[in-house]
């Protein structure tokens, strides 16, 4: 009887898909966001396979050439590939550009937790240096990191770490300090369980969320400066192509080859929207239905 | 049956404070009682009578700035009102556990429910992931859930409440404790699931031999599932005893008022009594006792001096100084026929 009675009820859970599996497919700005971002990384990746030039190998005969069936978007002011030079930096960008935001996340998602959940003087002094971080404009802070350290990727590093761990700190802490008071964190009190073990296995799964989405248009900015960075000669140093490097190097061919500094910005806003797109994409997914 | 046993939760004279900014608040203010092996208790009253403080006193659980500024908290003679903070957590769910009013907001919605009721045995019994797994399902399986081994992959948003509550049963029955509080277990329950729920947890008091209990202000929900009670008003026990005997001969008014606002299925009576007036403030409660201003049968030397409890015929005990009074109003006209 009870078991009978209960069928349908199990029949609909499985009809409307559970979590992501079942409906990311049918979010639009997730699949578009995927299919932007998933082309960049794939060319990415592929780059050996997709070029035909080393992209720093210069070719002094044949310099700030028009598109041609050798040269697909031409060649810069040294003879090199512009096609391989923008997809080998977005090799290093799109690199440079998550990896720099993976240890803010962590960082930043570790001192929140903690700050949200233990609140007192934890709190206030995490608030403190979140602060301190803030008081700062983004770039300057990261410029002048960038200077003092040098520049290069490690420089990128630590500038991004640096300043971008207290966003992270905001949020998680923010979500912590709601997902505390809710009776389940109460009942695995209850159940004997280590703060620890509360924290990783029952506060964060639900807050992380919110990070995470975060991250992805962190991304975004963390790329910005990455090549804001490259643009001002700080970044990614020559001659390792790197799309901030190339806008900058176009620059004084503007009003002539004009694809020179033009195709490396599409290629960031290009990332820009992707990372943005899924972003929007995955809050709708967290949305219940 | 009544061996007397050394009682597995004995609460003597425990006093919970909470201070704010307009006062101290005394919520709960002296009560003591005991819970003996095996055994069912009820601590009834009203909202803010200090019931809910008193359980989570007992759990060390209160929520800041409440605090413990006196008595004791006896479990099987340690007391866990001094206790340090590691031993309480080492208690917690091995030698008491507790159940939830609302099981939707005490599960975690991101979790599944198998993993739920595994977080106990795997974090107390050092159970491997996998043992832990099959406890769960063991577990699922004796709270009577059907399709356990599915049924584990849920979500909790994807059960029923009655459901939900048996994993809340589940997750505290996980380490085997000896002691269960139950903080309104069936409140959010429709009445059907209600007894459902009950039934389970009285199977389960039987089968498995530990102690429950009850707090509720449902009244019925004491008749049906405990063997003694606690009555509770303004942060004080007022009332103790059988279920039995304070059912039918209370011996203090607030009892007697309670009593008298339940409807009786058996003895339908014309009018529903109320008790008139409310609760006194907790900051500053009044002097003497606490349900004077209320009791119709108040007199000039009730509104002096502390009322504690005092004991009567049998186990009982009534805070009341003219308890006459209230049994004297019963043989009048009996409280309540069908317990």
């Amino acid at each position: 009887m009870a078991s009978a009675a209960l069928e349908p009820a199990t029949s609909l859970v499985e009809d409307r898909g559970r979590g992501f599996a079942g409906r990311w497919y049918r979010t639009p700005s997730f699949v578009a966001g995927l299919l932007i971002l998933g082309t960049l990384i794939g060319l990415a990746l592929a780059a050996p396979l997709v070029t035909r030039y080393s992209p720093t190998a210069q070719d002094l005969h044949h310099t700030l050439s028009g598109s041609s069936s050798q040269h697909w978007l031409g060649t810069d002011q040294l003879g090199r590939d512009v096609w391989s030079r923008l997809v080998y930096a977005g090799r290093v960008d799109l690199k440079v550009g998550f990896l720099a935001v993976l240890l803010p996340f962590l960082i930043g998602t570790t001192l929140g937790s903690l700050a949200g959940y233990y609140g007192g003087k934890l709190d206030m002094l995490i608030a403190y240096l979140v602060n301190v971080v803030v008081a700062f404009p983004f770039y300057v802070l990261i410029i002048a990191m960038s200077f003092v350290l040098g520049p290069g990727e490690r420089s990128i590093y630590i500038a991004i770490t640096f300043v971008g761990w207290v966003s992270y700190t905001r949020i998680i802490r923010a979500e912590i300090l709601v997902a505390k008071r809710r009776e389940y964190v109460e009942a695995a009190k209850v159940a004997g369980l280590r703060d620890s073990r509360i924290i990783v296995r029952h506060l964060l799964p639900n807050v992380i969320m919110q990070a995470v989405i975060f991250a992805m248009s962190d991304i975004i900015l963390s790329l910005a400066a990455i090549v804001t960075l490259g643009y001002l000669g700080l970044g990614i140093q020559p001659p390792t192509p790197d799309w901030g490097d190339m806008i900058a190097g176009g620059q004084n061919f503007i009003t002539t080859k004009w694809q020179l500094s033009v195709f490396p910005g599409l290629c960031v806003v290009l990332t820009g929207l992707g990372l943005s797109l899924l972003a929007d994409g995955v809050n709708d997914l967290m949305r219940p239905e | 049956m009544s061996e007397p046993a050394a009682p597995l939760l004995e609460v003597r004279d425990l006093q919970v404070r909470i201070p704010l900014s307009r006062g101290t608040v005394r919520a709960v203010d002296g009560a003591s009682f005991t819970v003996g092996v095996g055994g069912a208790m009820g601590l009834v009253g009203e909202s803010g009578c200090g019931k809910s403080m008193t359980l989570r006193a007992v759990m060390g659980l209160l929520p800041r700035p409440a605090e413990i500024t006196g008595g004791q908290v006896l479990f099987a003679g340690e007391d866990l009102a001094t206790a340090r903070a590691s031993r309480i957590r080492e208690l917690r769910g091995r030698g008491i556990a507790m159940i939830f009013q609302e099981p939707m907001t005490a599960l975690n919605p991101v979790m599944k429910v198998g993993a739920q009721i595994a977080e106990g045995p795997y974090a107390h019994l050092g159970y491997g992931r996998r043992k832990a797994r099959e406890r769960a399902i063991e577990l699922m399986q004796l709270v009577g859930i059907p399709d356990p081994v599915r049924r584990s992959q849920s979500y909790p948003h994807e059960l029923s409440g009655g459901m939900r509550q048996r994993v809340m049963i589940a997750i505290a029955l996980s380490c085997e404790p000896q002691l269960i509080l139950c903080d309104e277990p069936t409140t959010a329950l429709d009445v059907t699931i209600q007894d459902q729920i009950l039934k389970l947890l009285l199977r389960l008091r039987e089968e498995l031999g530990m102690s429950i209990v009850f707090v509720t202000h449902d009244l019925a929900v004491i008749a049906q599932t405990c063997q003694t009670l606690a009555v509770m008003y303004a942060g004080e026990v007022v009332e103790a005893g059988t279920v039995h005997e304070v059912f039918h001969q209370p011996r203090h008014p607030y009892t007697l008022g309670l009593l008298r606002s339940v409807p009786d299925p058996v003895d339908v009576r014309d009018v529903l009594d109320s008790i008139p007036g409310s609760p006194p403030d907790l900051v500053a409660p009044p002097p003497g006792c606490r349900f004077a201003p209320r009791c119709p049968f108040a007199e000039d030397d009730c509104l002096e001096g502390r009322k504690p409890l005092l004991p009567l015929e049998g186990d009982r005990a009534s805070a009341c100084i003219h308890p006459d009074r209230a049994a004297e109003s019963v043989r009048e006209q009996p409280v309540i026929t069908g317990v």
